[in-house]
C-alpha cells in the first residue's frame, strides 16, 4: 500500500475521544489480578493529567464473562448495562470508560443491537424501570480505557522521568503490543488503527521512546475463550493460544510484553510460568520469561512511580529485567513489604522459571 | 415453533447470518479451529440450510462449545456475517431447550454457572480473588498464594479497599446495589437459567 493509502484508510478509523470528565467502570479481572494498576490509572488520569475521573461505588460487572460463557440470557446483560448507564446519568457524567476490553466491547454491542433492533431498546428500558424503577439514557462518549492514556502519551512522555530505551546502549526497548480481541475485532471503526493497524498501544510505545515488534502471529487472541479458561478441563485452549504467540514472538527478542486487556495480560503471564514448569521452555533471558505489563503498569514507570506500589510484585514473571533496562532506581528490598512495611516472607520459587532476586535469577 | 425459528427471535442469529458464500474465511482465521475438531463455516453452512436434525445434532453436540468468542470471525467475514454470533444464538437455544445435557460440552454449563453465575449473584462480579485458588487454578502460580495469604496487607499498601464500604478496588457492593442486581437478574431470566441448570444437574 502506498503512503496516500495508508493516510485514507487511517482517517477511517479515528474516534472522537472526550478530554476530560470520565465515568470510570472497573474490571472484574483487573482489580484481582492486577490491583495496582487500577489505582495507578486513576492517579496517572486524576494526579498527573489533572482530569476528572468518578470511581462509582454503585458499579458492579458488566455481566461480560458471564455473557460469553451462556451463563446469562442476553437480556440480563442489556439490563445491567442499562443500569450502569443510569449510575453514570446518576452521577452526572457523560462520558463512559471501561478498565475491561470484555467490557468496552459489550457495551458497544448492546448499544448496536439497540440501535439496529429498537424493539429490543424497549424492552430493556421496561426490564429496568420495573426491576430498579431507574431510567436512562446513552454515554455520548464511550471509549476504552487505554484510549484515554493514548490520548494523552504526549503529556505523558512531557513529564516522563524513563524512557522506553536501554540505559547501557542507547537503544531503544523492543515491545510486543497486544490487543484484547473485542478492542477492535467486533467493531473495527471503534477502536483506534481499526483491527488491521491498531495503534493504542504502539503508539504509546513509540511516543514513550520505545520501538514496536513486529511478528506473524501478533493479532492472535491470546485464547481466553471464556468457558475455555473458566473450567479447568478446558484450559489447554488458552495455554495452546498462548504458546503460539510466545513461539512467534520469541526470534524477535523482546524486551516487554504490553497489553490493554486485563485478561490478556494474566494469560501471557502465568501462561509462561506454566509452560516453563510443564516443558521446561523459557522466552526471556537468563530462564526468566519476557516481562508482561498492563499499560497503565507501563505507563506509570515511564512516569517514575515505585514499581512496587503498583503491584508489580504481583506478577509470576519477574519485571526487574526491564527496571534495570530502563535504568528505573528502585528498591528491592521493599518488594515483599505490606501496607505499613511490615516484611510479608515471599512466595515459593516456582521448580523451573526463574525469578529475579537479589540482582540475579534464581 | 421449529428449530430454525426460534433461532431466528435471537438478534444475534439475525445480525450474524446475512448470506454465506462459504468462502471459509472464518475457519482459516479461527483460533478455535486450530485446536479443535472445530469449523465456523460449516456451522454456518448447516443453520444457513435449515434442515432440522443437522440443527438439532448441533444443539446436542459438543461442536457448538468449542468456540473461544474472541470474534475474530467478524472482523473478517468478506460478506459481514457474524458466525460467533450464531454460535451464541445456538448455545443460547441449546441451553434454554435442554438439550445442552446431551453433550459432554454442554453439561460444563453447571461449572460456568456456578464459577461465574453465583460469584456475580455474591460479589457483584464474575471473579473474586476469595473464591480463587491454586487448586482449582494452579497456572496462578505460587505469586497467588503469597498475595492471597496476605491480601489484606497488600491490597491496602496498592491503595484498594478490599472488602471496604465506598469505592475502590475489590470494595464490598452495598446491599442495596446487590440487591438492584438480583432483581435484575431475576427480570430478565438469568435466575431461572441457574434455577434449571442446577436441577437437570441433579436429575
Amino acid at each position: 500500500m502506498n503512503e496516500d493509502g495508508k493516510k485514507k484508510v487511517w482517517c477511517d478509523y479515528q474516534k472522537e475521544i472526550a478530554p476530560d470528565h470520565y465515568y470510570y467502570a472497573r474490571s472484574c479481572i483487573r482489580q484481582n489480578f492486577f490491583p495496582g494498576s487500577e489505582e495507578t490509572f486513576l492517579k496517572i488520569v486524576g494526579e498527573v493529567l489533572g482530569k476528572d475521573i468518578y470511581d462509582d461505588p454503585h458499579q458492579t460487572t458488566c455481566t461480560g464473562i458471564a455473557y460469553h460463557s451462556a451463563a446469562i440470557p442476553m437480556e440480563t446483560t442489556m439490563t445491567v448495562v442499562a443500569r450502569q448507564f443510569s449510575l453514570m446519568n446518576e452521577a452526572g457524567y457523560k462520558n463512559f470508560i471501561p478498565s475491561c476490553v470484555t467490557s468496552f466491547g459489550i457495551y458497544t454491542e448492546m448499544m448496536e443491537v439497540w440501535e439496529h433492533f429498537p424493539e429490543t431498546l424497549e424492552k430493556t428500558r421496561e426490564q429496568l424501570r420495573n426491576a430498579t424503577g431507574r431510567t436512562f439514557r446513552l454515554p455520548e462518549n464511550l471509549v476504552h480505557t487505554s484510549d484515554i492514556i493514548y490520548h494523552f502519551k504526549n503529556e505523558i512522555a512531557a513529564k516522563a522521568m524513563y524512557r522506553l530505551v536501554n540505559k547501557r546502549t542507547g537503544k531503544p526497548l523492543r515491545g510486543v503490543e497486544h490487543i484484547g480481541c473485542h478492542y477492535a475485532k467486533i467493531f473495527p471503526v471503534k477502536g483506534l488503527g481499526g483491527a488491521e493497524f491498531p495503534c493504542v498501544l504502539s503508539g504509546m510505545i513509540e511516543a514513550w521512546g520505545g520501538e514496536v515488534i513486529d511478528y506473524p502471529e501478533r493479532r492472535h487472541c491470546c485464547g481466553f475463550g471464556f468457558r475455555n479458561y473458566v473450567i479447568k478441563e478446558n484450559r489447554g485452549y488458552p495455554l495452546s493460544n498462548t504458546k503460539r504467540k510466545f513461539d512467534s514472538m520469541e526470534p524477535y527478542q523482546p524486551d516487554f510484553v504490553v497489553t490493554n486487556c486485563p485478561g490478556c495480560t494474566f494469560f501471557m503471564d502465568r501462561w509462561q510460568y506454566v509452560i516453563a514448569e510443564m516443558e521446561g521452555k523459557t522466552y526471556g533471558a537468563n530462564g526468566m520469561g519476557i516481562p508482561v505489563l498492563t499499560y497503565e503498569e507501563l505507563a506509570g514507570l515511564v512516569l517514575g512511580f515505585d514499581p512496587w506500589s503498583m503491584g508489580m510484585q504481583l506478577h509470576q514473571v519477574s519485571v526487574e529485567p526491564l527496571l534495570e533496562k530502563m535504568g528505573i532506581l528502585y528498591d528491592q528490598t521493599k518488594k515483599y513489604l505490606g501496607a505499613n512495611g511490615e516484611a510479608l516472607g515471599r512466595p515459593e520459587l516456582p521448580e523451573r522459571l526463574k525469578v529475579y532476586e537479589n540482582d540475579h535469577p534464581c | 415453533m421449529n428449530l430454525k425459528d426460534q433461532l431466528k427471535n435471537d438478534v444475534r442469529f439475525v445480525e450474524g447470518l446475512k448470506a454465506c458464500i462459504n468462502c471459509g474465511i472464518c475457519t482459516a482465521v479461527c483460533p478455535a479451529a486450530q485446536f479443535y475438531d472445530y469449523d465456523p463455516r460449516r456451522i454456518i453452512t448447516t443453520v444457513q440450510k435449515g434442515n432440522e436434525d443437522e440443527i438439532r445434532a448441533l444443539l446436542t453436540g459438543d461442536t457448538i462449545w468449542y468456540c473461544g468468542e474472541c470474534l475474530s470471525c467478524k472482523t473478517r467475514c468478506p460478506r459481514d456475517n457474524t458466525p460467533g454470533y450464531v454460535v451464541q444464538a445456538l448455545r443460547n437455544l441449546s441451553i434454554q431447550s435442554g438439550l445442552y445435557t446431551q453433550s459432554e460440552r454442554g453439561r460444563q454449563q453447571i461449572k460456568v454457572k456456578r464459577q461465574v453465575g453465583d460469584r456475580m449473584l455474591a460479589y457483584g462480579y464474575c471473579v473474586y480473588i476469595d473464591e480463587i485458588d491454586t487448586k482449582e487454578h494452579p497456572e496462578q502460580g505460587p505469586v497467588w498464594d503469597w498475595y492471597r495469604k496476605n491480601a489484606q496487607s497488600i491490597l491496602t499498601r496498592l491503595g484498594a479497599n478490599y472488602h471496604g464500604e465506598g469505592a475502590g478496588t475489590l470494595r464490598r457492593i452495598s446491599d442495596a446495589d446487590m440487591e438492584e442486581l438480583r432483581n435484575i437478574f431475576k427480570e430478565t431470566g438469568a435466575i431461572k437459567r441457574f434455577e434449571h441448570i442446577e436441577k437437570a444437574c441433579h436429575e
